[in-house]
């Protein structure tokens, strides 16, 4: 029997083969070729996109360069959004590798975030961590941890750390033994199909009567348009990291396992493919 | 005391990161608005979840950033919180190169676009949410 913990090893190490290719209106000097990356799923765009960044300044003139951003059919990637949700959200139904169009011109200020240093991306980050726990914990633990702790966070994800990582993160996922899991299940649903951002609502994992929550209970809850009838037809796909739990999954496993390193856990709700 | 008297922000719901109108957010543009207990239970008029339209913040300031007169506004769920920054520069008369800080709990700072409405329903409490600016990074 595989133990809960390799998901969470699976989890760190998903990645995602990519095409990088620049936008036909950028202005070089000699042609640029297309570049070619595996993204980890479980980080950020503007974190792990240096070497892209590098090989296309290579063959543009200086004055031609303003701040980098990239954008998959027509669509801006938000890199304060998970690489991982980026693609599941966006690009799961098209054939890898993913193709992103890189822009060194025009940044879409209404839909994208600016992103000048490395620092911006570690206060997002912690930020996030911060909210998840405020809703796990009431910030209990997080509060309770050490500046150092912080960062070891962080530089887990930056340099690709699993063990530097989780060494820490563990205790984010405690709960006392009293209780069934944690106050609140951090989630995030995203849909392509609204304007809104995305759900985020408070959701306990386990019910009054003692019973886990499951994923469907809370799809059930917070966004009903989601799940289909019982004997309706499928028409949309509950998808994280990459695939589709089991409705029946208890919510607090999810939320323990399938989290991203910010320690939400988010949900993409995608139109089922026809084909 | 300035803490009681609420006001309403009349500026269209924006979900844009930045960079909006060049006279939203002045004082002029904010009309008064009764204050409303509404706040704790949702309108019976309209569809129970997230139609109720507005929510009440209460805006406190950190350190030595200057306080608002008016502290307690009602304010679409809609709006994000970049807009609320850009909102209180405008009222405080910060230059636009200033930078300032929303935190939440006083304990983290909710990406710029992120709705407020979403930030009420999770860490609202007696019927508002409580949020804290800052000129400089207050809380790690």
């Amino acid at each position: 029997m595989t133990d809960d913990k390799d998901v969470l090893r699976d989890v760190w190490f998903g990645r995602i083969p990519t095409c990088f290719t620049l936008y036909q209106d950028e202005i070089t000097e000699r042609e640029a070729e297309p570049y070619y990356l595996l993204l980890p799923r479980v980080s950020y765009l503007t974190l792990v996109t240096d070497k892209v960044k590098k090989h296309f300044q290579k063959v543009m003139r200086q004055e031609d360069i303003s701040e980098i951003w990239f954008e998959y059919e027509g669509t801006p990637l938000k890199w304060h959004y998970p690489i991982g949700l980026l693609f599941d959200l966006l690009a799961s139904s098209s054939a890898l590798p993913w193709n992103i169009t890189v822009h060194f011109k025009s940044f879409p200020e209404k839909d994208l975030l600016h992103c000048p240093s490395k620092d911006v991306i570690e206060a997002h980050f912690m930020s996030c961590v911060k909210e998840a726990d405020a809703l796990k914990h009431k910030s209990q633990v997080i509060n309770e941890m050490q500046k150092k702790d912080h960062k070891q966070l962080w530089m887990g994800l930056q340099n690709d750390r699993f063990d530097q990582f989780w060494a820490i993160n563990r205790k984010l996922m405690e709960y006392p033994a009293e209780e069934n899991g944690f106050r609140y299940i951090p989630f995030r649903i995203y849909q392509t199909t609204t304007e809104r951002p995305f759900i985020q609502k408070l959701f306990r994992p386990v019910a009054p009567d003692g019973q886990l929550h499951t994923l469907g209970d809370l799809l059930k809850e917070v966004c009903p348009s989601a799940v289909a009838p019982e004997d309706g037809e499928k028409k949309n796909q509950v998808m994280i990291h990459g695939i589709e739990p089991m409705l029946e999954t208890p919510l607090q496993w999810l939320s323990e396992h399938l989290s991203y390193p910010d320690n939400f856990l988010h949900i993409s709700i995608i139109p089922q493919p026809t084909d | 005391m300035a803490e009681d008297s609420e006001s309403s922000l009349q500026l269209p719901p924006s979900t844009a990161a930045e960079g909006e109108g060049p006279t939203e957010g002045s004082p002029e543009t904010v009309t008064p608005e009764p204050p409303s207990s509404a706040a704790v239970s949702p309108g019976t008029e309209e569809p129970v979840g997230d139609t109720k339209k507005k929510i009440d913040i209460l805006l406190k300031a950190v350190g030595d950033t200057p306080i608002m007169k008016t502290k307690k506004w009602a304010v679409e769920r809609t709006r994000t919180i970049q807009g609320l920054i850009d909102f209180i520069k405008k009222f405080l008369k910060l230059v636009a190169s200033e930078q300032l800080f929303i935190y939440v709990n006083q304990s983290f700072a909710p990406s710029p676009d992120q709705e407020v409405g979403t930030l009420y329903e999770c860490f609202g409490s007696d019927g508002k949410l409580v949020l804290h600016y800052c000129k400089s990074q207050a809380w790690g």
